[in-house]
Parts: C-alpha cells; sequence; structure tokens
C-alpha cells in the first residue's frame, strides 16, 4: 500500500496542496494592494478617480461569481495576447478572429509556443492568481474603505492641529489605526478565499480538486498497476478534511492577531485589555 | 484556461531539429487506451504513441498538454495548445468550429456497457459523457440522457444504479468489462461517428497538411495499424 | 413571432417539458434568454426550498450554540463548523459520492443522488450553518436590558423566547441574514457544476450559459445574460427581505432605524 501512495502521480496531487498554499500566499497580499490601491482610489478627493474606485468595487462584487471566473480567464489571456499584438505585430494583415479562431501572430503568443513547459504552467498560475487577486481585491478594498472611514474623526483632526499635511496623516495616523477595524472583514474575507481555492479547478489548474477525481477514478489492471474501484469518496474526505484543518488554524491565528492588534487601540476590546493590566 | 501538467518534448531527432517548430499537443487524458495518466503521472495510452511518432516523421517538437473534455475545443480556438488528439470522433458539428485531419483509427462502434443482458437501451436510462457523439444520440434515441463531466464517472453510474447503460467507444469500454464480472457488453453496438482524427484550428492549414502526410506514411508502412493492435483499438486500416 | 415559438418550446426545457432536443445550430439571442431563464427555475427552486427549511434549522442551531447544556452545545458547534469550515465545491462533491454508496445500503438513498433533492439537502444544511452562526452572533448581542425587563414583567422559558428573544434575535440579524440569502442564490449555480448529473439535459441558468458558450465558443454572450437573471433575482430578494426588515423594525422610532446595509458576498 506504501508504494501505491508514492507513486509519482501521487506526489503530483501532494505538490497541488503546495500549489494551492502558494496560490494563497501570493493571492493574498496581492489582493490587499488591489484593496488598498481601491480603497484609496474611492475616498479620493477628485471625484472622477473616486468614482473609478467605487465603480471597481461595485462591479467586481455585483457580478456573480462563477460566471465571472469562467469567462474572465479566457477575457483575461485574450486581451494580453491582444494587446502585445497590436505592440509587436503592428504590419500584420490579417484580422484576429478569423471565424470561430483568435488568431495573433507568433511572436504575440503569450508565452511563445516555444517556451519551456514550466513558463507555460507559471503563466497560467499567473492568470489565477491574477484573477483571483482582482475579484478579492474588491471585496478587500469595501472592508479598507469602511476601515478608513471607522477611524474616528478627531484622530485626524488632532495630526492636521499638529500641523502634519493631509498626506502625511493619512500615512501616520490614518494607516496604522485603520487595521484593527478592518481586521474582522478580513480574516473573514481570508477564510472565503480559503474556501474559493477549490476554484483553480475552474480556470483550468491541476489542482488538487482535479487530481483528487482522477486518482480516485476507478482503474482497470490493463494500464496501471494498482487497479481499484470508485474511490473517489475517500480522496474528497481528504480534501474535506483538509480544509476543515486549514480554517481551524486560520480561526485560531487570527484570534491571536486580533489580541495582538486591539492593545493600546481606542476600542471596545482595546479598553478591556488595558483595564485588565492596570 | 491554460492547462497543463505534465508534457514532454520529444527529443529532436538530430542537432539540425534542434530549432523545430514547437507544436502543443492537447488530450484528455482520461480515456483508456486512448489517452490516459499512468502511473508515473505522464500521458500515455494509444495516442501518445501515435502523436509521439506523427511528431518525428512531421519533424515538429511536441509537448504534451491535457484539458477538461468540456472546454477542450475552446482552448484551441483561443490557442492555448495547437491540436486535440484526445480520441475525438470526426462530425459534421465539429467540423464546422474545428477542421481535422484524417481517421486515423476506422469508424470505432459505440458499445452499451451493462450490468445484465436485458438492460433497455431504447427507454431505460443511458449515460454518456458530456459533448460526446455518444451523448447527442442518446439524447435524439428515445433513452432518457444522463451526462457525466468524465467517463469514469458514467461507468461509476452504471455501478450504483443511476443508469442502466453506458453508451462509449468499444474500445474504452471493453477493457472495463473483461475485467470485471459484473459488467458486460451488449451485442447491440451503434454505428455514429466517423473515425477519429485530430482536430486543428480551421486556420492551420500548413500544421495538417505536415499531419495527414504523417498519417499517410504511418498508414502505408503498417506502423500505424501495429499500434492499433497493440491498444486494441479496433480493425485497423 | 418566432420568439414566442421558441418560448413556447424551451421556456419549460428546463422541467423537461417542451422540445426534447436543445437547440444544434444557429443559436439567437432569444433561444439564449430563453434557455438560461428557464435553468433559471432551478435555481429559485434550490434557494428557495434550502432558505425556508434552513431558517428554521438555523434558528434551532443557533440556540444550541447558545446554551449552557454542553450536550445541545457541542453538536451545534461541529455541525455549524463543519459546514462553515470547508468549500460548498467539495461538499457537494463528497455529498454525491457519500449518497451513491449509501445507496448500496439501503433503497430510502435513492432518490438523494439526483440533483432535486442531494443538492438541496446538501444546501440546506450549508445555508443553516452560515445562518445559524449570524443568529448566533445576534443571539449574543440582544441587550442585557430586554432579558431582563422580560425577567422583571415575570416572563420565562418559552414565553420569554417568544416575545423577547427571538424577535429581537432576528431584528438584529436580518440585515446579515439578507446577505446570506443573496449568497445562497448565487451559490445554487454550483449544484451541476460539481458532482451532481444532469438529466436530459435539464440543468440550472449556468449549465445552459455553458451549453451555449460551449457551442458558440463566445464566453461574451450567454455569461452576461446569466449575470443580468442573476441581477434581477438579487433585486427579487433584496425588495422581499426589505419589506421583512422593515415589519420587523416597524416598533423602533424612525432615526434608529437600522438601514439594511447590503454586502453580497463570494462564492464560499
Amino acid at each position: 500500500m506504501s508504494c501505491y501512495l508514492t507513486t509519482p502521480k501521487h506526489m503530483n496531487f501532494y505538490t497541488a496542496f503546495g500549489t494551492v498554499l502558494l496560490l494563497l500566499a501570493i493571492t493574498a497580499p496581492a489582493s490587499l494592494l488591489f484593496g488598498f490601491g481601491g480603497a484609496m482610489l474611492a475616498r479620493h478627493r477628485i471625484a472622477p478617480l473616486s468614482w473609478i474606485g467605487k465603480g471597481y468595487i461595485a462591479i467586481v462584487r455585483g457580478v456573480p461569481d462563477i460566471a465571472f471566473f469562467l469567462f474572465f480567464v479566457i477575457a483575461l489571456d485574450q486581451g494580453i495576447e491582444w494587446v502585445k499584438h497590436k505592440v509587436v505585430c503592428s504590419d500584420w494583415d490579417q484580422p484576429i478572429r478569423q471565424g470561430n479562431d483568435f488568431v495573433v501572430c507568433a511572436q504575440a503568443k503569450v508565452p511563445l509556443a516555444t517556451s519551456a513547459e514550466w513558463i507555460h504552467e507559471s503563466y497560467a498560475f499567473g492568470t489565477a492568481v491574477l484573477t483571483f487577486a482582482i475579484v478579492f481585491g474588491a471585496f478587500a478594498a469595501n472592508v479598507l474603505f469602511g476601515a478608513m472611514r471607522a477611524v474616528p474623526r478627531p484622530q485626524i483632526e488632532t495630526a492636521e492641529a499638529y500641523g502634519m499635511s493631509h498626506r502625511q496623516a493619512f500615512w501616520r495616523v490614518m494607516v496604522p489605526q485603520m487595521w484593527v477595524y478592518a481586521l474582522p472583514g478580513l480574516s473573514n474575507l481570508w477564510m472565503v478565499l480559503i474556501k474559493a481555492t477549490p476554484l483553480l479547478f475552474l480556470l483550468g489548474i491541476e489542482d488538487i480538486v482535479y487530481w483528487a477525481r482522477e486518482m480516485g477514478g476507478s482503474k482497470t489492471a490493463r494500464f496501471t498497476d494498482y487497479p481499484h474501484g470508485d474511490w473517489r469518496m475517500w480522496y474528497f474526505l481528504a480534501l474535506l478534511v483538509f480544509y476543515l484543518a486549514f480554517t481551524r488554524v486560520s480561526e485560531i491565528v487570527l484570534d491571536r492577531l486580533m489580541v495582538r492588534l486591539s492593545r493600546g487601540q481606542a476600542t471596545a476590546a482595546g479598553e478591556a485589555q488595558r483595564r485588565a493590566d492596570a | 484556461m491554460k492547462n497543463l501538467v505534465l508534457s514532454t518534448a520529444i527529443l529532436a531527432l538530430s542537432a539540425g531539429l534542434a530549432t523545430a517548430q514547437t507544436v502543443r499537443m492537447g488530450t484528455e487524458g482520461a480515456y483508456p487506451p486512448y489517452n490516459f495518466i499512468n502511473d508515473a503521472g505522464e500521458v500515455d495510452g494509444f495516442e501518445r504513441e501515435l502523436g509521439d511518432e506523427l511528431c518525428k516523421r512531421a519533424e515538429l517538437d511536441c509537448q504534451w498538454v491535457t484539458n477538461d473534455w468540456d472546454s477542450i475545443i475552446p482552448n484551441l480556438v483561443s490557442g492555448n495548445y495547437d491540436t486535440i488528439i484526445a480520441g475525438m470522433s470526426i462530425t459534421e458539428d465539429r467540423a464546422q468550429v474545428i477542421d481535422f485531419t484524417q481517421g486515423y483509427t476506422q469508424p470505432d462502434p459505440s458499445g452499451y456497457l451493462v450490468m445484465s443482458a436485458d438492460a433497455d437501451v431504447k427507454g431505460g436510462v443511458v449515460a454518456a459523457q458530456t459533448g460526446t457523439i455518444q451523448a447527442a444520440f442518446i439524447a435524439e434515441s428515445g433513452a432518457t440522457l444522463v451526462e457525466f463531466a468524465t467517463p469514469d464517472e458514467t461507468v461509476s453510474a452504471l455501478r450504483s444504479g443511476e443508469a442502466d447503460a453506458v453508451l462509449a467507444d468499444d474500445a474504452y469500454l471493453q477493457p472495463i468489462a473483461d475485467e470485471n464480472d459484473d459488467l458486460m457488453m451488449l451485442e447491440q453496438q451503434e454505428m455514429i461517428g466517423g473515425g477519429v482524427g485530430m482536430g486543428l484550428r480551421q486556420s492551420d492549414d500548413e500544421l495538417r497538411a505536415k499531419f495527414d502526410a504523417a498519417i499517410d506514411s504511418m498508414k502505408a508502412d503498417g506502423s500505424l495499424n501495429a499500434l492499433i493492435a497493440k491498444w486494441e483499438i479496433g480493425p485497423g486500416f | 413571432m418566432s420568439c414566442l415559438i421558441t418560448i413556447q418550446d424551451y421556456g419549460l426545457r428546463a422541467l423537461g417539458i417542451g422540445e426534447r432536443l436543445l437547440p444544434k445550430e444557429d443559436f439567437t439571442l432569444c433561444q439564449q434568454f430563453t434557455l438560461i431563464g428557464s435553468g433559471m427555475i432551478w435555481n429559485v427552486y434550490f434557494g428557495t426550498l434550502a432558505l425556508l427549511a434552513g431558517f428554521f434549522f438555523a434558528i434551532t442551531l443557533a440556540m444550541g450554540k447558545g446554551s449552557n447544556n454542553t450536550l445541545l452545545r457541542k453538536p451545534a458547534e461541529w455541525f455549524i463548523f463543519l459546514f462553515r469550515g470547508s468549500p460548498l465545491f467539495i461538499q457537494f462533491f463528497f455529498a454525491y459520492f457519500l449518497f451513491l454508496s449509501l445507496k448500496q445500503v439501503s433503497p430510502i438513498f435513492n432518490p438523494f443522488t439526483s440533483a432535486w433533492l442531494g443538492a438541496l439537502v446538501v444546501l440546506f444544511c450549508n445555508t443553516a450553518a452560515y445562518s445559524g452562526e449570524i443568529f448566533y452572533g445576534a443571539l449574543k448581542s440582544i441587550p442585557r436590558g430586554d432579558l431582563e425587563a422580560a425577567d422583571a414583567y415575570g416572563m420565562s422559558g418559552w414565553s420569554r423566547f417568544r416575545r423577547i428573544t427571538f424577535p429581537t434575535m432576528l431584528r438584529l440579524g436580518w440585515p446579515a441574514y439578507t446577505n446570506e440569502a443573496i449568497f445562497l442564490f448565487h451559490a445554487t449555480t454550483l449544484v451541476f457544476f460539481s458532482g451532481f448529473p444532469a438529466w436530459q439535459q435539464r440543468g440550472d441558468a449556468l449549465y445552459y450559459a455553458r451549453y451555449f458558450a460551449d457551442k458558440t465558443f463566445n464566453p461574451f454572450i450567454p455569461y452576461p445574460i446569466l449575470a443580468m437573471f442573476f441581477i434581477i433575482l438579487t433585486l427579487i430578494v433584496i425588495a422581499i427581505f426589505g419589506v421583512i426588515n422593515k415589519r420587523l423594525n416597524r416598533h423602533l422610532p424612525q432615526s434608529s432605524r437600522p438601514k439594511m446595509k447590503l454586502r453580497p458576498n463570494l462564492i464560499r
């Protein structure tokens, strides 16, 4: 049995768990960045900029979930190739859409057809990360936008009274304080993000769901050394346990983080800590 | 949707061929003996051997890519890989969207896999993979169609009593019937589809000509028949 | 005129009524609208029934989790953790295989492998767990004064629950519960996507949208149509829940009535 669980195919399955963790590790900061940018835009003093920020938040959040994932990656992929095509092959005289086909010149392919396999894989992974980051960025923007407004107004006024510029007040007073207001929303978002990772499967990445389905399916002896019946239930049970453990650990870590961040803050939790210490 | 795991570049025949055109071969990897993922996690099967040989003869540098069946045509059309070599039967409907090379198998009859010989394939429930010629066939016959995303799920559905029969290519079902005592093939077969060919974008005439020529040469020297016999795909040419 | 015929042929296709075969070529906008709209029947069916049944179970779970009795609290906590801690996507896959296995044990489980019941059970448990957590949070934030006042009036047990605890909990949890409802309707699109097979090409809205995207190789028409249908559905849900919210808060002075804050969530 130990041999069965260590076939190279199973190694692919185990690596896929790494892929999921890697996706989370990259997507979380990336969407925070998108979210921060979106929130800053949304509260910008110049009206058109603030409309762009608010529009980004509203559009991404308004579109039903899976439908967005299903067509966004194709659209993104074709969009990138189209732009590169316009830049690289300006003398191309054939239409890009030939009937059903989407044809760009060979130099504009992203990645180039000749590039190594790992580049293709990384590119596919990259578009998936970008899709996740844009979608979750909109959610994060919404949370951060709310958190920035939750910072007590007198704090900013005090900062300005001390002669800080608008920018200084934002970076030195507002940003350090907003995290404690943003954390509940962001932790919720992190939980949602963990639970959205099986969607990688829809984006065409061969993730844990793909391998669980492939390996759990029944195998006949002609094509494998380890024939077995339909074991998909057990593979999916393993996935279920993985996700439950992961969300549980996240919950504990985030709770601790909340305690740490509340220290010295002008919130009920911060006040309670101060009293307990005193 | 770029979908790739395992792919192997074929070694170039000689130093002079190092700059050969790279062709990405899209397959499903879940339809033995045509194509499947072996224990080593690589694409294997009749089409793997065939494709490698064709690429050698056409002096192309081939990489293998796997993609889900239900989005295999859209991803070809949008350029994520250059050919479909996935046990895809040549049909009118598909030919409107993509081009096919000549068939590299004889038209393979589709067979019914059943639990008992008296299963009702005319009025009962028949399982098939979504988007296959078999699914389209059942939708038009009198039977009740139930669709699944992968061929393996159709067989599970038969076992669990969800369906009375599975309709799929004979070559796929036969090994399953041979190895399982509780499953058998019906004598009745359906002649649907016109042989299996490689799918290419309609704008890729040059590449199609290369593969057609390579298939011709394999037909001529009998190596195609040898492969068909080895993987028990059906009658040879 | 021909569009009327299309609607006649395909309007109820998702239920198996009307034309047997799906359109094969020359896809018109009308066909796409009609079939995707016809698929919405299933989304509404799953969403509405799961929500109605899940509501009562959610209240039970919230009371259980808030209870001092360990025998009541632990099962409720575990149930909520199980369904909130794992992706719905995986739950569907797993539930389908589980029902298939159970079917071998007893024929009672036969209907569970079809989407209309099996997926409904999963969605029911799922929404019950999420709303249970929402109502538990609301239960914890009921002002102490309200409960003390109830005690002072000599209310206890059932009458205190019915007249004070329950209505206040409902009122406090309602805005979050509205989001959960919207969220649930969005989640119904996963039914035919993972695990549960479509019978005779009777599927939900996403099933047909994918059918058209596959056939026409153009994702830019069917998915926006799907989005439009869902936006309409979301607006209807918001309207209905808004009316109930108004009723729940009718005793409060105008100024202190909480505004409904809509935060539709992504995938679970």
